[in-house]
Order: structure tokens, then sequence, then C-alpha cells
């Protein structure tokens, strides 16, 4: 799936290994994501589509390459080294200086929300404004409000995370990723920590957003439905590698892998 | 030693109080100490390069593990000796019982840190604060809710150590009621009758206070 408008993909994954100690959790992938596009990771526990998100985020690293110039083992952010830098013409792994950069075009939501319990929702939403990017307290503010009100909760600005329900909590997590206006948004199994009359209103404002912004996305969910609707492509993993991908009409409707056949049918049937 | 006198209580009691201050003020300096120093050590130990680490628990493990009066001794002798023979035992009691402390202290700040979610950390990662609002807005608000008590328990257990430091000539109540026994031939039964009292006066309610804050704070919103 191509975007006519860009000719430079937003993230490539280069040969990228992961191990955490023995076990490789991704297995020299290769991947390209174009700008605004939404692609969903669907497969088993233990495929590495949470990996994909977290080294993305810059939570994990990368098993480096001993020379990443003709081994790989890069993952590139808008046609620039991500995991890694340039040093002396050479690619070295990132340091924290970099990455603090680096990581600010990507914004994160996570299963378990990870709020800041001490922090009303209208400071979880500006704290990272004012000291990460410098806005000044107003204009953070009023940013905040806009977002707060996009996904519904501007009359809970003076309530902490313990006084919201986890719908409430991560429609706040989602406002406070895109108040730093990410290029990239990584969505870690969103719903699967909330109560099941929950999940809509969460999807709602998902969607909401997909359909009003150019933001690209990953998503790693176990919401079919929304898959669907939302992503312009869905990969389908295992052991660390791309089994099949494709639009998700095609890959829901007609899979032709017999393991995305069999994960599809456990899925669907829950 | 003479027995129980009402009379002797009245003309020793000024003697203990002076005790008493110098008590409180001891405990205004080593808590203190061994509050910020254990502060310092608990984020030393997250932030700091490995050899530090090492350091700075190897020497707390050994303050741990050996008795505040010989800390106290040593200290004393080693600093008058070697050092400057001029310090006061009142700075050097006061500091070597709030190192001690602080190695206490330094103990349940780390379990704050430690009890701190990971996801916490992440999302302070994800959202690239400076190192100082990760620890400033984030870490410590937290770590304090769940810390707080327990340092306030080894500050006050610190405070009835106080008269260890009678080891090293500190006038506080104890030294207090031996001196005016050894002027007067009377009074150490009654001074250390109102070194009790007054102990038990000053450590019931700030004890009391400690347990409602604990409370306030497992009630807080977060």
């Amino acid at each position: 799936m191509q975007n006519p408008t860009s000719d430079q993909p937003i993230i490539r994954f280069d040969r990228v290994d992961k191990r955490f100690g023995d076990l490789l959790v991704l297995d020299k992938l290769n991947f390209q994501v174009d700008p605004g596009e939404r692609v969903t990771l669907i497969g088993p526990s233990g495929s590495g589509k949470t990996t994909i998100l977290r080294l993305l985020m810059t939570l994990e690293k990368v098993t480096p390459a001993q020379d990443p110039a003709a081994e790989g083992g890069v993952i590139y952010v808008e046609g620039r080294p991500y995991s890694h830098m340039e040093k002396g013409g050479r690619l070295v792994v990132a340091n924290e200086r970099y990455l603090r950069q680096a990581r600010q075009k990507v914004g994160m939501v996570f299963q378990q929300f990870n709020l800041f319990p001490n922090m009303n929702v209208l400071r979880n939403v500006t704290e990272a404004q004012v000291h990460t990017l410098k806005r000044g307290k107003d204009e953070a503010e009023s940013k905040a409000k806009e977002l707060l009100d996009l996904v519904g909760l501007s009359d809970r600005i003076d309530h902490y995370p313990s006084q919201l329900s986890g719908g409430q909590q991560q429609r706040v997590a989602i406002a406070r990723a895109l108040a730093m206006d990410p290029d990239i948004l990584l969505l870690d199994e969103v719903t699967s920590a909330l109560d099941p009359e929950l999940v809509n209103d969460v999807l709602g404002v998902l969607r909401d957003i997909a359909d009003t912004t150019s933001i690209t996305m990953l998503i790693v969910t176990h919401e079919m439905g929304f898959a669907r609707d939302v992503s312009n492509r869905v990969m389908m993993f295992d052991n660390g590698q791309i089994v099949e991908q494709g639009p998700p009409e095609a890959m829901f409707s007609e899979p032709q892998e017999a393991r995305t056949q069999d994960f599809l049918r456990a899925v669907l049937a829950e | 030693m003479n027995e129980w006198n009402n009379e002797t209580v009245i003309e020793v009691f000024p003697a203990i109080w002076d005790g008493f201050i110098v008590v409180l003020q001891v405990t205004l300096v080593a808590g203190l100490i061994a509050v910020l120093l254990g502060l310092l050590v608990a984020i030393g130990e997250r932030t700091g390069p490995a050899w530090l680490k090492r350091v700075v628990s190897g020497f707390f493990q050994f303050v741990r593990n050996t008795p505040l009066l010989v800390q106290l001794l040593f200290v004393w002798t080693a600093t008058s000796l070697y050092i400057n023979p001029d310090w006061s035992a009142f700075i050097v009691g006061s500091a070597v019982l709030g190192v001690h402390y602080a190695s206490y202290t330094s103990e349940s700040y780390r379990a704050g840190i430690e009890a701190i979610p990971k996801g916490q950390w992440e999302a302070a990662t994800a959202l690239s604060l400076p190192t100082h609002r990760v620890w400033g807005a984030v870490v410590l608000p937290q770590m304090m809710r769940r810390s707080t008590a327990a340092v306030a328990n080894w500050v006050i257990a610190m405070f009835k150590e106080v008269p260890t430091l009678f080891a090293i000539g500190v006038l506080e109540m104890i030294a207090q009621a031996q001196k005016f026994q050894g002027q007067h031939y009377t009074g150490a039964v009654e001074g250390y009758t109102i070194a009790g009292i007054l102990f038990l006066a000053a450590s019931y309610p700030v004890a009391v206070a400690a347990r409602r804050l604990e409370n306030r704070l497992a009630k807080s919103h977060f």
C-alpha cells in the first residue's frame, strides 16, 4: 500500500534482530511503513508484535549486528537512523541523548494506561508539553483542553487517574500521547485491560483520530473489527517473522497461510 | 545511690531539661542527615555508575552491621586523633548518628522506588521527560507516599538512640543525670526517671502523628 504523496517510508526495519538472552524474538525482520499508513500487527503472543512497538518507543534496544552497514539490524524513521546514529561515517548504537531527540516523533499508548497517578488529568497532558517540548504553560493547557475535549473528558480535567474508569484513563493517555504531536502513534493492546463495556468508547476515539488526522499508526490489537475498519494493512507475525500481510479485507476474508487461518479462527471464536 | 526524693526531682529537673534540649538538637541535625543522605543514596543507587553503587552499598552494609556505639567511639577517637581535636562531640555524634540511620532510611526509600510500576518509567521515557522531571515530578512524589511513614519511624527510632552519644561526652539527659549525681551524690534515679518521661512525652505524639500521616497518605488520590 503506497502513499502517492511520499516516496520515503516513515518507518523501515532493516534486518532487525532482537534477542532476550537466548530467545530470538525478531529474526532479521524487514518491513516498511509509509507516512499516514495504519498497520495492524496480529499474531499469537510471543510472536514479536509488542516488541516491535517497544523498539519503536525505544523501551527496548535492537540486538546490534557487528557491522550495521553490511548486516543491517537498524531501524530507520523518516529516512534517518533511529536505533543507531551516525558517528564518524559509521552506524553505532544510539545513545540516550540521541534517542531523547529521536523518539519525540513517536508516541505510545500502553495496555495499562500508565498515567501519572500523582498528577491530575490536565497535568498528565501538559507535563511533557511543558518540560519536553518547552511549550509555554498557556499553550500547553489550551492544547490539552482541546485534546481532552476530543476524547470526551473536558469535564474531568481536575480529576486524578484513580477517580476515573479504565476507559477514561485510557482516553486521557491517548490525549497525552497526541499532545506531543507525534508523527507515529503506537497502540499496544490499548483495550485489553478494559472492561468490555468500556472498550467501544476508546475505540470510538481512536476511529475519530484515524479519520481526522494523518498520523501513522502501528496497532497491536485483538479487536479484529477495529483493525478491519481502521487499518490499511494487516501483518501476521509468528516467531519473529512476517507470515503474511495484505489489506484487511483480504487478510480477514481469505488468508493464504495456514498459520494465519488458524490464528484468525482462534481469535474470532473468542 | 540514694532512694527516691521528691525534692531532688525539682533540683535535678533543670539539668535534665538542658539535656533534653540537646537531645532535640541532635535529633534535628542527625534527622536531617538521615532523611537527606538516605534519599541521595537511594537515588544514587538508581542513577550512579556501577562502581559508585558498589562503594556506597558496601559502606552502608558495613554501617548497618556494626553497632552504633562502636561507630561513635571509633569516629570520635579517630577524628580527634587524626583530623581535628577541636570538633565538638555534638557535631561528630550527630553526624555519626545521622549516617547510621541514613543506612536504614535509604532502604525505605529504595523500597518505595522499587514499588513504582515499570510502566511509570516507560511512560516517562515515551514522553522523553528530562531526567530531573522523571525524578522530581514522577518518581519522588510516588515514592514519598510509600516511604514517608517508614522514614518517620526511623527518625523516631533514632531519637530514642540519642542517649548513646553519652559515650562520647555529649551532655544529653543521661550525662546530665550522672553529672548531677557526681556533684550532689544524689539525683541519678530521679534524673533517669525524668529522662524516660520526657522521651515518652516527646515520642508518643510524634508516633501518633506518623501513624495519622501514614493513614492519610494511604487514602490520598494516588
